[in-house]
């Protein structure tokens, strides 16, 4: 992955990449790569390091959150330099990732993982579409714009592909809240059952 | 089916073929414009079968998520479970135990096989060779889903693997049950080979068929049998060496010009290596546990981080992008479907052909309705 990241920086000085770690045993590290950037990344990464198959794109939503941090301070108690440790919360702003896994067929290697943020969750929802990089994207896409909201800019037809189309919301998105009545729909038989009612009432 | 005259011209028509089509193999749909009988657009409609596996999976435990995955694609359960389980050793870093990996090796190929049979069957049934040819192929497949009951207690939903191996071992005597099989096979696969290769009917309905380039179908991430009959030498289980597949000797048969012919004809080559590779594992599994004891089912937790796992399913890759938080729930579920992603080219192909030629493009692609709408 580093030698990855090294290529790119060499060959695209302005765009903005780094490295995110992952903690886990797998250690399949991934790229995150600025919003404007990501274009251009692909194509680099399509034409000259040989990353012809994107296999998987997948949305990913990050919601607003609290983080606690533990910083250590150094102040004058009586006289004395004393740490003294203190428990600050941040907030971290909530942002939707759409993450994108390479391999090449040519040379037998990857995944090479690639990760697009946006700005917030609700207005600022815009990254460039990579399905003119790769055509597989395509549908994935879709699929990330219709249950994440995530908005796809350049991609040749973004419609829902899973839901309907006069759907509101975002399914996969953590807040989302099922409504209660989904099944309820008004039949001929809740008309029978008022008149009953009525009959009876009236008797 | 509906008829329409069409709003882009006055002459060609719009037809919604399915979603109850009997040859679209499930509930899809395709919006397709004809002129005369040629297709000059189609439009995919999906999601009639959506129930949003990824949420439900996100809202259970790790262990909860192993039997919907059985539901993915319903004709070859065990490898949808082995994909999982694979993604989720890879994130927690858990070995395999050695017997267990054998028995998914084994358990896998069969899959394969009677994946492969059943395609051949309904392929043929797509080109109105109504019944008999479905008939054969099924008489096989139900010897393997017979051999999956007996070693797991269902035929399609099984829920037979677990992280770091298998739910239970092989019952006294369905190896030899399963040799048999398998010594069996090719004389069926020769049978129906006689039956149909050679056959005119079928030649003249899929030679020069929605050919494919190898350029194409790898831009189109296109995978497994497709993508090898475009002619590109790539098969995960060549490729990653996951599981024990390097210990086993058997080719990757390719096609040359990528038309229908050759996406029919790789899956009866493909099938024949399956034979092979079974042979070869159930000649040597050794015996010993076949989970994993360190390995923990229940109120699992596996440390936060994240991990793509991906196999060679009888379709195509099938992955899994797992994103862990270090609580009971995986964060996020994401199914690779190779069901779905091989449809990407599939306008690409129909368009010029005619309306008949559509439902041969579409079973040569080989899609289960369970995986797509997930």
């Amino acid at each position: 992955m580093n030698d990855v990241l090294e290529a790119i920086r060499t060959a695209l000085p302005q765009a903005i990449v780094e490295l995110v770690n992952n903690p886990g045993p797998s250690a399949q590290h991934s790229l995150l790569v600025g919003r404007k950037d990501a274009r251009a990344v692909a194509e680099f990464l399509r034409d000259s390091l040989g990353f012809d198959f994107c296999s998987n794109v997948s949305g990913v939503d990050w919601p607003p959150r609290k983080v606690k941090e533990t910083v250590l301070n150094t102040e004058m108690v009586d006289g004395v330099e004393k740490e003294i440790k203190t428990t600050v919360e941040r907030d971290v702003p909530g942002y939707l990732e759409a993450v994108y896994h390479l391999y090449s067929i040519r040379n037998k290697t990857g995944p090479v993982t690639l990760r697009v943020r946006t700005g917030d969750r609700d207005a600022d929802v815009s990254v460039h579409s990579l399905t003119p990089v790769w055509k597989s994207a395509d549908f994935q896409e879709r699929e990330a714009f219709d249950l994440f909201g995530i908005r796809f800019d350049g991609h040749p037809d973004l419609r829902r592909i899973l839901m309907w189309e006069e759907f509101a919301d975002h399914p996969m998105r953590k807040d989302y809240m099922a409504p209660d009545d989904f099944e309820y729909e008004p039949t001929p038989h809740d008309k029978i059952l008022a008149k009953v009612k009525a009959r009876t009432e009236a008797a | 089916m509906s008829f329409l005259p069409s709003l882009e011209s006055p002459q060609t028509i719009d037809v919604s073929l399915g979603p109850q089509h009997p040859s679209t193999h499930g509930v899809f749909r395709m919006n397709v414009t004809l002129d005369g009988e040629t297709v000059t657009r189609l439009q995919p409609v999906f999601g009639y079968l959506h129930r949003n596996h990824e949420k439900i999976a996100e809202g259970n435990s790790w262990l909860a998520a192993m039997p919907y995955t059985d539901r993915l694609d319903y004709i070859c359960p065990l490898t949808n479970n082995w994909a999982y389980a694979l993604a989720v050793e890879k994130l927690a870093g858990i070995e395999v135990a050695e017997r267990a990996e054998f028995i998914r090796v084994i358990t896998a190929e069969l899959t394969r096989l009677q994946n492969h049979v059943a395609f051949l069957g309904f392929v043929l049934g797509d080109m109105g060779a109504w019944g008999t040819a479905l008939m054969y192929a099924f008489r096989e497949r139900e010897k393997i889903l017979d051999l999956f009951e007996s070693l797991t207690g269902a035929r399609m939903m099984c829920n037979y693997m677990r992280f770091g191996g298998c739910r239970c071992d092989l019952p006294p005597g369905w190896l030899d049950t399963t040799r048999k099989l398998v010594d069996g096979f090719p004389k069926f696969l020769d049978e129906m080979e006689a039956l149909l290769t050679g056959n005119e009917i079928l030649l003249a309905r899929l030679q020069g068929v929605a050919p494919m380039t190898a350029d194409r179908a790898i831009n189109g991430g296109m995978s497994g049998p497709v993508l090898r009959a475009a002619g590109v030498d790539y098969d995960i289980r060549k490729v990653d060496n996951y599981g024990i597949y390097n210990r086993f000797k058997f080719r990757v048969p390719r096609g040359t010009v990528g038309d229908c012919y050759d996406r029919f004809m790789i899956r009866v080559l493909e099938a024949r290596e399956s034979v092979g590779i079974l042979k070869q594992a159930i000649a040597v599994i050794p015996e010993g546990p076949v989970v994993n004891p360190k390995a923990k089912q229940r109120g699992f937790r596996p440390p936060a981080g994240e991990a793509y796992g991906r196999i060679e399913g009888p379709k195509g890759e099938l992955g899994f992008y797992l994103i862990a938080d270090g609580s009971d729930k995986p964060y996020r579920f994401r199914i690779r479907p190779p069901s779905l992603i091989n449809l990407t080219l599939l306008e690409e192909l129909c368009v010029g052909t005619k309306i008949a030629d559509v439902m041969v493009i579409l079973g040569s692609i080989d899609i289960v309705l369970g995986e797509v709408d997930r």
